[in-house]
C-alpha cells in the first residue's frame, strides 16, 4: 500500500489545476491554473474569502468533488505519484491512508449513530492490518493524543455527548489514525468559540511539529493565519494571487487583494473614548433572568439551561454597547428579550421610563418600532419570496404607513445602505450576502427606531465585506444618533464598534466597563481568558496597508 | 460551497417547468391527466344522450357496431359511461381535496403558528380523526347524510384532511422559528399577516404536493364508496360501474375492466404528476448529484 518515499519530490504538488464549474455557474472554473507545492513539516495556509475555490482545491486532492464539478487539467502529486492518473482503489487507500482530512463542521462529519471510538476502529480496520485488541489500544492511545480526559471511556460515547471542541479533536484523531503525511484541514475551528478554537489550533500545531506532517490549513480568518502558519497561500475567484512566507504575506503583502483583506481583518485595539456617563439611558434592563427548559415529557425531566442570571445593562443615547461570549453564553436571550421575542421569568426591561416586560401584546406594539433588531443570517432573514421593497414597507404599512410614501422612504433608505434603489422590485436571492445584510438593516432603519438590536450582524460575512457593514453601521449611528446593542462572539469586532462592553459567561454578565478599560484593563479572569483566545495577537497589521487597503475596500461598494 | 458559486435560476417560472419536464413520468401523467379533463369536458358531445339510457343490446362485448367498449347489463354503453363518470370522479376528487386543504391548512397553521395549548389541543382532535379507519368513517358519515354529491365531497373531505393539518403544522413550526418570521414580529405584523403573507407562500410547495396526491386518493374513495352503492344514484361513475358489473364478470369482463382501468390510469396519472411536482418544487431532492 504505501509507495516508497521519494525523498526530493514534495508531499503535494499541485500543477495547473483547473477545475471546471458546471454551466451556468457564475464562473468557468472553480479553481483556474492553479500551481502550489507543500512541503513536508511545514503548515500552509490556504485564504481567501467564500467561493475562492479554497475548499474546491482540497477537494480535488480527496476526490470529494461533487458529481458535476471535474478536474480538466493539471497534474495533481502526491509524494512523486500523480494521484488523478491512479486507479481508484489506489486513490482510496491514499486517502485515509497517507492523506487526512478535517472538516469544519464536526457534528455532521461524525456518524451519530456509532460511538467514536468505533469510527476511529473503522479506520484502522481499513487502513491496516491490526487485529481487534491492538487497534481498541490504538484507539485509546490517538484519543490521548489529541488531549481528549479519560480515552478509555470516552471512545464509547455518542458524538452528541461531547462537546464541539471535542468532537474536532475526535475528528482530528481519526484523521491521525494511519499516520497520514498530509493533513487538510477545511475550516476547522470556524465552527467553535474562540477559547475551544485557540485549543484546537495548538493541538494541530503540536501534533503537525510532532510527526513532521505537512499541513494544509484552509482559513479565511488572517488571525489564525498569524498563528499557525509557516507559508500562505491567497485565492480569489480560484486564482493563486500571492503565496510565500507567512511573515512576508502577513506584514508586506505584495497584492492589492492581499492588502485589501489584510486591512479589513477587525483589529483589537482600536482607541475610543469612554462614552459620557451622563447620556440619557434609552434602555435599561434590570436583573433579567430566564432560564429554557429543554426536553422532558410526563415522565423525564428536562435539562434546564440558565440563559440570563440577573443580567442588568444601561444603553444610552448614542451609545454601542457591545455584548461579548462565547455560544451558549444567553447574550442573545438577553437581545431577543429587548425586542419582545422572548418573555424572562423576572427581572424588568424600562425603555424611556416604560417597562416592556409588564405591558400586554397590544401595549408593547407601539413600542416595537423604537426597538428594531438586525438578524445574523442574511440568507434566513429576508422572505424569500417577497420582493425587496415589500419587505422593507411591511413594517411601515403595519403601523400604518400609506404604501406609496413607505415605498418612497424605502427607496431612500436603500440608498442609505449603499444599495440601487432599484433593488426594490428585485427579490432576495438576487443579492449577495453583505447586500443582503444591508437589505436587513434599511428593514430595521424604515421604523425610524431608537435603538438597534444587531445579533451577530456580520458573523456570516467575508471579512471584506464584513468590514463595509460595519463601516456603514457606524456611519449610521452617528448620523442618526442611533444607540446600539451590538452582540458578538468576535472580541475583535466588538473593539472596533464598540463603546462599552458586556462579557457575558454561562447566563451572567461578568464584567462590563467601557471598551478601552474592559479590553486595556480586564478585571475578570473569563475575559483575560477570551482576550488571549483571540487569534493572530501577536501580529498587528502593517500600518501601509491599513491606510491604503481600508480605503479601497470602502470605494467597493458591490459589496 | 458550491452552491454559493453557482447562481440560481433568475425566472422561477421557466426553471420549475424545467425542473418539472425532466422527470419524464410526470409529464406523461400530466398529458393524460389533460386528456381525462378533456373528455370530461366534451363528455355531453362525445356521448350526447345520457349515460343511463339503453343504447345497444345488452353484453354487447367490446368493439360491436352500436357501442365501442361494450354494454353493461341493461344496454347502457360503457364508453359513454366513463366519459361521463370522468365528471363525477375529477369534480369530486378535486372539491373534496379543496376541502380538506381548507381545513387542513387553516387548522395546521394554527396549531404550528401558536403552539403550546393551541398545538395540543388541535393535534389531539387531529388524532381522534386518525384514529377511526377512514374508510369505514366515510361510509359512516355518507349512509347517515344519505348519498349525494355534497354529502360524498364532505365525507371524503373530513377523513383525508388530518395528514394535511399535520405537514402544514410542520412546515409552520419549522418556518415559526426563522428569522424572517421574528424580523416580521419585530417590525409590529400582525399575527394574521405572518400567518397569511410570510409563512403560507413558504410551505406551499408540500402542501401542493401532496394535495396533488390526494386528489388520486379521493378519487379512489368514490370509487370504493359508489361501488358499494353509496354513489350519488342520479350521477354515473366508475366505480358505480364496477360495481353494478361485479355479479357478471365471468360472463362481461368488460363491464368491470373499462372502468376500472379509467379508475387505475387517472389515479396512476396523478401519481405521477404528484411526484414530478415534487421533484420540480424541492429542488434539494430534485438536483441530487447534479452539484
Amino acid at each position: 500500500m504505501m509507495t516508497v518515499s521519494n525523498s526530493n519530490a514534495p508531499l503535494l504538488d499541485v500543477r495547473n489545476l483547473t477545475i471546471d464549474l458546471p454551466r451556468g455557474a457564475d464562473r468557468p472554473h472553480a479553481v483556474e491554473d492553479l500551481t502550489f507545492t507543500l512541503e513536508r513539516g511545514e503548515i500552509l495556509c490556504v485564504v481567501g474569502e467564500s467561493g475562492s475555490g479554497k475548499s474546491m482545491t482540497a477537494h480535488a486532492v480527496m476526490g470529494l468533488l461533487p458529481k458535476a464539478v471535474k478536474v480538466s487539467s493539471g497534474v495533481l502529486r502526491h509524494d512523486g505519484t500523480d494521484v488523478l492518473s491512479l486507479p481508484e482503489s489506489d486513490q482510496r487507500a491514499l486517502r485515509g491512508g497517507r492523506i487526512a482530512m478535517i472538516f469544519q463542521e464536526p457534528m455532521t462529519a461524525l456518524n451519530p449513530l456509532m460511538r467514536v471510538g468505533d469510527q476511529i476502529d473503522e479506520v484502522l480496520r481499513y487502513h491496516t492490518t491490526l487485529d481487534r485488541a491492538a487497534r481498541r489500544a490504538r484507539v485509546v492511545d490517538l484519543l490521548a493524543s489529541v488531549g481528549l480526559p479519560e480515552p478509555d471511556q470516552l471512545r464509547r460515547s455518542y458524538p452528541f455527548r461531547l462537546s464541539g471542541g471535542q468532537r474536532q479533536r475526535v475528528m482530528i484523531a481519526m484523521a491521525l489514525a494511519v499516520e497520514p503525511d498530509v493533513l487538510i484541514a477545511d475550516e476547522p475551528t470556524t465552527a467553535l468559540d474562540v477559547t475551544t478554537q485557540k485549543q484546537i489550533l495548538e493541538l494541530i500545531r503540536d501534533i503537525q511539529a510532532k510527526r513532521h506532517m505537512g499541513v494544509m490549513f484552509i482559513t479565511h480568518d488572517f488571525g489564525v493565519v498569524a498563528e499557525i502558519a509557516h507559508r500562505v497561500a491567497v485565492m480569489q475567484k480560484g486564482k493563486l494571487v500571492e503565496i510565500g512566507p507567512a511573515a512576508e504575506v502577513l506584514n508586506r503583502p505584495q497584492h492589492p487583494y492581499t492588502r485589501q483583506l489584510i486591512a479589513a481583518v477587525p483589529h483589537l485595539i482600536e482607541h475610543r473614548e469612554a462614552f459620557g456617563a451622563d447620556r440619557k439611558p434609552v434602555l435599561t434592563a434590570e436583573k433579567v433572568c430566564k432560564t429554557f427548559h429543554i426536553g422532558g415529557g410526563f415522565f423525564t425531566p428536562g435539562r434546564t439551561v440558565v440563559a440570563g442570571n440577573q443580567l442588568s445593562l444601561t444603553i444610552r443615547q448614542g451609545e454601542t454597547v457591545g455584548l461579548v461570549g462565547e455560544s451558549g453564553s444567553g447574550k442573545s436571550t438577553l437581545g431577543r428579550s429587548i425586542v419582545g421575542l422572548i418573555k424572562p421569568d423576572s427581572g424588568r426591561i424600562m425603555f424611556e421610563g416604560v417597562d416592556l416586560l409588564s405591558l400586554s401584546r397590544t401595549a408593547f406594539r407601539p413600542y416595537r418600532r423604537h426597538v428594531q433588531m438586525v438578524f445574523q443570517d442574511p440568507y434566513a432573514s429576508l422572505n424569500p419570496r417577497h420582493t425587496v421593497g415589500d419587505i422593507i414597507t411591511q413594517g411601515p404599512i403595519a403601523f400604518g404607513e400609506d404604501r406609496g410614501r413607505a415605498l418612497e422612504k424605502a427607496k431612500d433608505l436603500l440608498k442609505l445602505v449603499g444599495l440601487d434603489a432599484s433593488a426594490a422590485e428585485r427579490f432576495p436571492h438576487e443579492f449577495s450576502g453583505g447586500q443582503r445584510q444591508r437589505i436587513s438593516i434599511a428593514r430595521a432603519l424604515a421604523l425610524e427606531p431608537k435603538l438597534l438590536i444587531a445579533d451577530e450582524p456580520v458573523s456570516a460575512l467575508d471579512v471584506s465585506v464584513q468590514a463595509q457593514v460595519l463601516d456603514l453601521l457606524e456611519d449610521l449611528r452617528h448620523r442618526l444618533n442611533l444607540s446600539m446593542l451590538f452582540i458578538t462572539h468576535d472580541l475583535r469586532i466588538a473593539a472596533q464598534i464598540c463603546d462599552t462592553i458586556a462579557v457575558m459567561q454561562k447566563g451572567s454578565i461578568v464584567e462590563i466597563g467601557p471598551a478601552r478599560d474592559v479590553f486595556g484593563n480586564p478585571q475578570h479572569a473569563y475575559t483575560r481568558q477570551l482576550l488571549d483566545a483571540i487569534p493572530g495577537k501577536g501580529w498587528s497589521i502593517p500600518e501601509d496597508v491599513m491606510a491604503t487597503g481600508r480605503h479601497g475596500a470602502a470605494l467597493r461598494t458591490s459589496a | 460551497m458550491t452552491a454559493a458559486v453557482i447562481t440560481p435560476s433568475r425566472r422561477k417560472g421557466s426553471g420549475f417547468w424545467r425542473a418539472f419536464a425532466r422527470n419524464k413520468g410526470a409529464v406523461l401523467g400530466l398529458v393524460f391527466l389533460l386528456l381525462v379533463v378533456l373528455m370530461a369536458i366534451f363528455a355531453d358531445v362525445l356521448f350526447p344522450t345520457s349515460p343511463w339510457d339503453m343504447t345497444a343490446a345488452p353484453f354487447e362485448p367490446p368493439f360491436s357496431e352500436d357501442a365501442l367498449l361494450g354494454s353493461d347489463t341493461l344496454g347502457r354503453d360503457i364508453a359513454a359511461g366513463i366519459a361521463h363518470g370522468a365528471r363525477v370522479s375529477l369534480l369530486i376528487g378535486l372539491t373534496s381535496t379543496a376541502v380538506a386543504v381548507l381545513i387542513g391548512v387553516c387548522l395546521g397553521a394554527v396549531s404550528g403558528f401558536y403552539g403550546g395549548w393551541v398545538d395540543d389541543a388541535v393535534m389531539r382532535f387531529t388524532e381522534l380523526f386518525q384514529t377511526i379507519p377512514n374508510f369505514v368513517l366515510a361510509v359512516v358519515l355518507v349512509a347517515i347524510f344519505t348519498p349525494s354529491l355534497t354529502s360524498i365531497v364532505l365525507a371524503i373531505a373530513i377523513v383525508s384532511w388530518p395528514p394535511l393539518a399535520r405537514l402544514a403544522r410542520g412546515e409552520f413550526m419549522s418556518l415559526r422559528s426563522r428569522e424572517f418570521v421574528q424580523a416580521a414580529v419585530t417590525t409590529g405584523q400582525s399575527n394574521l399577516t405572518i400567518i397569511w403573507r410570510q409563512i403560507l407562500p413558504n410551505s406551499l410547495s408540500p402542501i401542493i404536493v401532496s394535495a396533488s396526491l390526494m386528489v388520486a386518493t379521493a378519487i379512489l374513495l368514490e370509487s370504493s364508496l359508489s361501488f358499494l352503492g353509496l354513489g350519488d344514484p342520479n350521477l354515473m361513475s366508475w366505480g358505480y360501474m364496477v360495481g353494478a358489473a361485479r355479479t357478471v364478470i365471468r360472463q362481461a369482463w368488460w363491464m368491470s375492466f373499462f372502468p376500472g382501468i379509467a379508475i387505475l390510469l387517472t389515479v396512476l396519472a396523478l401519481n405521477l404528476v404528484g411526484e414530478g411536482l415534487n421533484d420540480a418544487l424541492n429542488p434539494k431532492l430534485a438536483r441530487k448529484g447534479r452539484a
